[in-house]
């Protein structure tokens, strides 16, 4: 390896993504925390874990704040001090590279980071609601702008300036979907087409209910360590080699192009630097696609194909399973499902499977680097991560 | 209407009370005009609650002639004429909501 590792990934909990009737947010984190503890024998979490670093979009899904203490005793780690970090849908995104510096500062050797949301048991309308709070409050909730609606500004003016159309944004869910139906653990598991996509009902136009993630509840952990104690509690680390993080404006409205997320740029040139690599690279992927066109800036943010040309990618076959490129072999956020805390951990934790090898059927053989894209609002939040297999 | 920096003279809308580029808290009101061109639109059709009613419509991000951009919703027109690059002006609706923020709401609508 080129670069001195910054932490090392050394087991991984994801629970099932979908409507999990009658669990609360701290069962489903401990059904993830269970997973990872149970993975890794060699670890014991009571003695081992110095800290916790949680991420959760919103209290208002169960009208619970100071979620940290919470989610210690839910997993039998108290009384280890934690933090709950919330960055909308890139809240676990945060929490992983908040772990990562408490690793690197010295102060901790193992670490645990992850996340959790509860929304299924709200109505659409109440969800809506909650979600739009990712968004700027005076100027796009006020305006009735919704979340969804803030995704179609960005769609329409990328279908604008590159000519990108809507079957090739269809494209992408189709494909996710084809990749969830390889994951047991996915919100859906069922394969759709393009018509299915196009016939969807509006939701703000050009998006339709099939380009938009689902609402789901579901919660993601990893145990880091210090990268040079990982072998000690398994043979098969990850390492983190690039762990970046960017900011832009909260709302959408001031940013000179809505056809680009300057933060998800500024975050992946960052971590590329501090791996040592170029976005050619990366084996696979695992991007924040809430909403179909935001897979498709992707693409052209992260520097896998050139501004434009993120429709044509997905049209061609390059981010399929089969493809050179696999981009988000479990599913997505659309098919896998986004329940918003977990997602960013939810996306290591993909990673973490491949680069051991064992993502059974959605397996891509050989990979060696993979690469996570988190996504806060508007791209108001980016983290970008890195992750290498190990030697 | 929008504050200009005493400072560094840079157009604030919504107006602030520092200026995010040099920290300055020296401003002068400015009165815009009003008209811009739009850059982008969507058509929502799954609104946030207080704004069922009003579904289908059309919200969108307007450059202004000073530069600022704002976003609103873009009403009297028919949604179907809606084009990138059409001229509109801000207006403003005649109440003033009693909740933060206490200003009256504006929208876009055809010069």
């Amino acid at each position: 390896m080129s670069r001195k590792p910054l932490a090392a990934i050394v087991s991984a909990g994801l629970s099932k993504f979908g409507n999990l009737e009658g669990l609360y947010s701290r069962e489903i984190f401990a059904e993830a925390a269970k997973e990872a503890f149970e993975k890794c024998p060699r670890l014991d979490p009571k003695k081992d874990i110095k800290a916790l670093y949680v991420g959760m979009m919103s209290e208002s899904y169960e009208h619970q704040a100071h979620i940290a203490p919470m989610m210690l005793d839910w997993v039998g780690l108290l009384p280890i001090p934690a933090v709950r970090t919330e960055n909308a849908c890139a809240s676990s995104g945060v929490a992983l590279r908040t772990g990562i510096l408490a690793i690197m500062s010295g102060m901790y050797d193992i670490v645990m980071v992850g996340g959790a949301e509860k929304m299924s048991h709200l109505t659409t309308t109440g969800v809506t609601e909650i979600l739009a709070q990712a968004s700027d409050f005076p100027f796009e909730q006020w305006h009735g702008i919704s979340f969804p609606g803030i995704f179609a500004l960005m769609a329409n003016a990328h279908m604008h300036k590159y000519k990108t159309t809507q079957e090739q944004m269809a494209m992408v869910a189709v494909k996710n979907h084809k990749h969830g139906a390889l994951n047991p653990k996915a919100h859906f598991q069922k394969e759709i087409t393009i018509e299915d996509v196009m016939s969807s009902r509006p939701v703000a136009w050009p998006l339709k209910l099939y380009d938009c993630c689902p609402r789901s509840d579901g919660a993601s952990c990893l145990i880091l360590t210090k990268p040079d104690i990982a072998r000690k509690f398994t043979d098969a680390p990850v390492y983190i080699t690039g762990s970046a993080q960017a900011h832009d404006t909260l709302s959408l409205f001031g940013r000179r192009d809505f056809a680009s997320m300057t933060a998800v740029k500024l975050a992946a040139q960052q971590a590329y630097k501090m791996a040592g690599i170029k976005p050619k690279h990366i084996d696979l992927a695992e991007v924040h696609d809430c909403f179909t066109i935001a897979e498709i800036i992707a693409y052209e943010d992260l520097g896998f194909c050139k501004p434009g040309e993120g429709g044509k990618l997905v049209e061609i076959g390059v981010t399929s399973l089969d493809g050179k490129l696999p981009v988000n072999t479990s599913g997505g956020l659309k098919a896998k499902g986004h329940p918003v805390g977990a997602t960013g951990t939810a996306q290591a934790y993909e990673i973490f499977l491949q680069l051991t090898g064992d993502a059974g059927r959605r397996q891509v053989d050989g990979a060696e680097i993979g690469l996570a894209h988190n996504v806060g609002g508007s791209a108001s939040t980016a983290t970008v991560h890195i992750f290498t297999r190990a030697d | 209407m929008g504050v200009k920096c005493r400072k560094c003279r840079a157009i604030l809308v919504p107006p602030r009370n520092v200026c995010p580029h040099c920290y300055s808290s020296g401003f002068d009101w400015i009165q815009l005009s009003g008209r811009g061109k739009l850059l982008t639109y969507t058509i929502i059709h799954a609104p946030p609650a207080q704004f069922q009613a009003m579904a289908p419509y059309a919200v969108g991000i307007v450059k202004l002639e000073e530069g600022v951009q704002l976003p609103g919703m873009i009403k009297s027109a028919r949604l179907e004429d809606i084009k990138i690059g059409m001229d509109l002006v801000v207006d403003f609706e005649t109440a003033t909501p009693k909740v933060w923020p206490q200003w009256p709401r504006y929208y876009f609508k055809q010069p």
